[in-house]
């Protein structure tokens, strides 16, 4: 009675689940040990010649320069994430969500709007090119538009909120009580920090950084739009190798790639927090 | 408030943060009444932009084609989504089914967009609006079951009990007592998905097909802006991000209201 109840409930959801996304993502992984067929479908021949080509310095490039703006981006975001969060940690609790609410508004407008919003701020001509040649700072525009830069600014825009919140979320339930021991105890506020504050928001720091990573390494819109579409991140990869040049088992193969990629961060991620968290219940 | 110095330079970084976050949706809110043909010298106040949008037809049925799409998955996902959160609140999920319903949320957009257009095309499903409405749902169970189970943590199971032991059937107890309850937490989660569904790009890029009856919103503004800076997007911009604000508020505020 009780199984069957919940197989009622839980059943749709987890078999549309199942259907729309663990069989079309194995299916994926069927396709990319597949050879593209001459007119651009899939001739179902076993090869391993997609994950073999993947690695091609050719393609490893784009691969090593999208985990290099992923990374970059993390880091920014990190930065600028950290003293916001605390900031707002250290607030009276119901001013709290009025400020985390703030943080997330942004993430629910489109993200093209958002993504444009940079296209016009950041073109030759935009505001920003403009304020500087008005202050007389510079005197021909700043290539600011179309290159690496752009794109890690505008993954940066997209991406920080979530950084806040996961690290709101560890800061948060860090006892106040902790750092004023430390301080007690002959402490500075930097070595408070390094030694307290920091290895037990561990957790949080981990959670927010694979999420921007992820986020960011498998972008595909950012690089388009602010990178002037040429092809430097895998998201562009990808969609190229379906729409364009239509070798779908290739294209395959470097989204499983992305897939692995994204598991093993997560497992990482897991076991880190798993450690912490038994770190704090046998201290 | 507090004069010490760490908590100035923390608030003088947040406010930074916030502009940050703000500064380039004021600027083009701001633009978007601006006179001059290009978008970035500001020449005077004008509505002449959203004038032209509403004469603009691409945009209009672009429009009237993602909230027919938004409506669609909404309807479907906030049924199957509400059921999935109930039978998981009942007893606890093992970690493999936890993973397998974050899934959704936490993978590459991209990812999921070829690895439905590759699947639609093996079991030769055509492509159109109900495609889209399907891969929209997929990922929107997984928002809308996490709303409505923070709805849960609230929730005293013991008066869905005191209802069994007073006579009352399966569906008359789900009727009268657990759907009140959970019933602003499904708003907004309904709220919350159909934003989603209405600003989804890439999916709807890929699952869409090749005809013109089937592009969605996001579609038209990426044609639009895929080749550079254009006057009439802001105008577009401004509407899109104030009604999208204004369901994300409207949905904080009915899950909130009966909390208090």
């Amino acid at each position: 009675m009780v199984v069957s109840r919940r197989i009622v409930l839980t059943g749709p959801g987890i078999a549309w689940i199942m259907a729309l996304l663990v069989i079309p993502c194995a299916l994926l992984l069927v396709n990319s040990l597949f050879e593209r067929g001459i007119y651009g479908g899939i001739d179902y021949v076993f090869t391993v010649e997609n994950y073999v080509r993947a690695i091609d310095p050719l393609y490893g490039e784009i691969f090593w320069n999208s985990a290099r703006v992923a990374g970059i981006t993390t880091l920014i975001s990190l930065a600028l994430g950290y003293p916001a969060a605390y900031c707002i940690a250290l607030m009276p609790k119901r001013r709290q969500m009025a400020f985390l609410i703030l943080v997330m508004l942004p993430l629910w407008s489109n993200y093209l709007i958002r993504t444009y919003a940079w296209m016009v701020l950041l073109n030759g001509e935009g505001l920003i090119n403009r304020s500087l040649i008005g202050l007389g700072l510079i005197e021909a525009p700043l290539p600011l538009l179309y290159n690496d830069f752009a794109i890690i600014v505008g993954l940066t825009y997209a991406y920080v909120p979530f950084m806040i919140l996961a690290l709101f979320s560890s800061i948060s339930k860090l006892a106040p009580e902790l750092r004023e021991a430390s301080t007690d105890l002959g402490a500075s506020p930097l070595m408070t920090f390094w030694r307290v504050t920091f290895p037990l928001t561990l957790p949080g720091i981990a959670a927010g950084c694979v999420f921007v990573f992820v986020l960011s390494i498998g972008n595909f819109v950012t690089p388009d739009l602010l990178g002037g579409g040429k092809r430097t991140m895998i998201g562009n990869l990808i969609y190229d190798q379906f729409l364009t040049a239509r070798d779908w088992p290739f294209g395959s193969a470097i989204a499983a790639i992305v897939i692995f990629i994204m598991m093993a961060l997560l497992t990482l991620q897991a076991v880190l927090v798993n450690r912490r968290g038994r770190d704090e219940t046998t201290a | 408030m507090n004069r010490n110095p760490i908590q100035a330079w923390l608030s003088a970084h947040l406010l930074l943060v916030y502009v940050f976050l703000y500064g380039p949706i004021l600027v083009l809110v701001a633009l978007s009444f601006n006179k001059a043909g290009m978008p970035n010298v500001w020449t005077g106040f004008s509505l002449q932009w959203y004038g032209e949008l509403f004469a603009n037809e691409k945009i209009i049925a672009s429009v009237g084609n993602s909230l027919f799409i938004a409506f669609a998955a909404t309807v479907i996902s906030t049924v199957i989504g509400t059921l999935l959160a109930m039978g998981l609140e009942e007893r606890r999920p093992r970690v493999a089914t936890e993973a397998l319903i974050a899934a959704p949320m936490i993978i590459p957009d991209i990812v999921m967009a070829i690895s439905l257009l590759s699947f639609y095309s093996l079991i030769k499903l055509t492509l159109g609006s109900h495609s889209v409405i399907l891969s929209h749902s997929a990922f929107m169970i997984s928002f809308v079951c996490a709303v409505v189970r923070t709805r849960f943590k609230h929730f005293d199971r013991s008066i869905i009990e005191a209802s069994i032991d007073l006579g009352a059937g399966e569906f008359t107890t789900f009727r009268r007592v657990t759907l009140p309850v959970i019933a602003p937490g499904v708003i907004a989660a309904a709220l919350l998905g159909f934003t989603l569904s209405f600003d989804e790009f890439i999916i709807a890029y890929f699952t869409s097909g090749p005809s013109s009856a089937s592009i969605t919103f996001p579609m038209q503004i990426y044609a639009m802006i895929r080749f550079g800076v254009t006057p009439d997007v802001n105008a577009v911009a401004t509407i899109v991000m104030l009604v999208s604000f204004f369901l994300i508020f409207l949905s904080q505020r009915i899950n909130r209201e009966v909390e208090a």
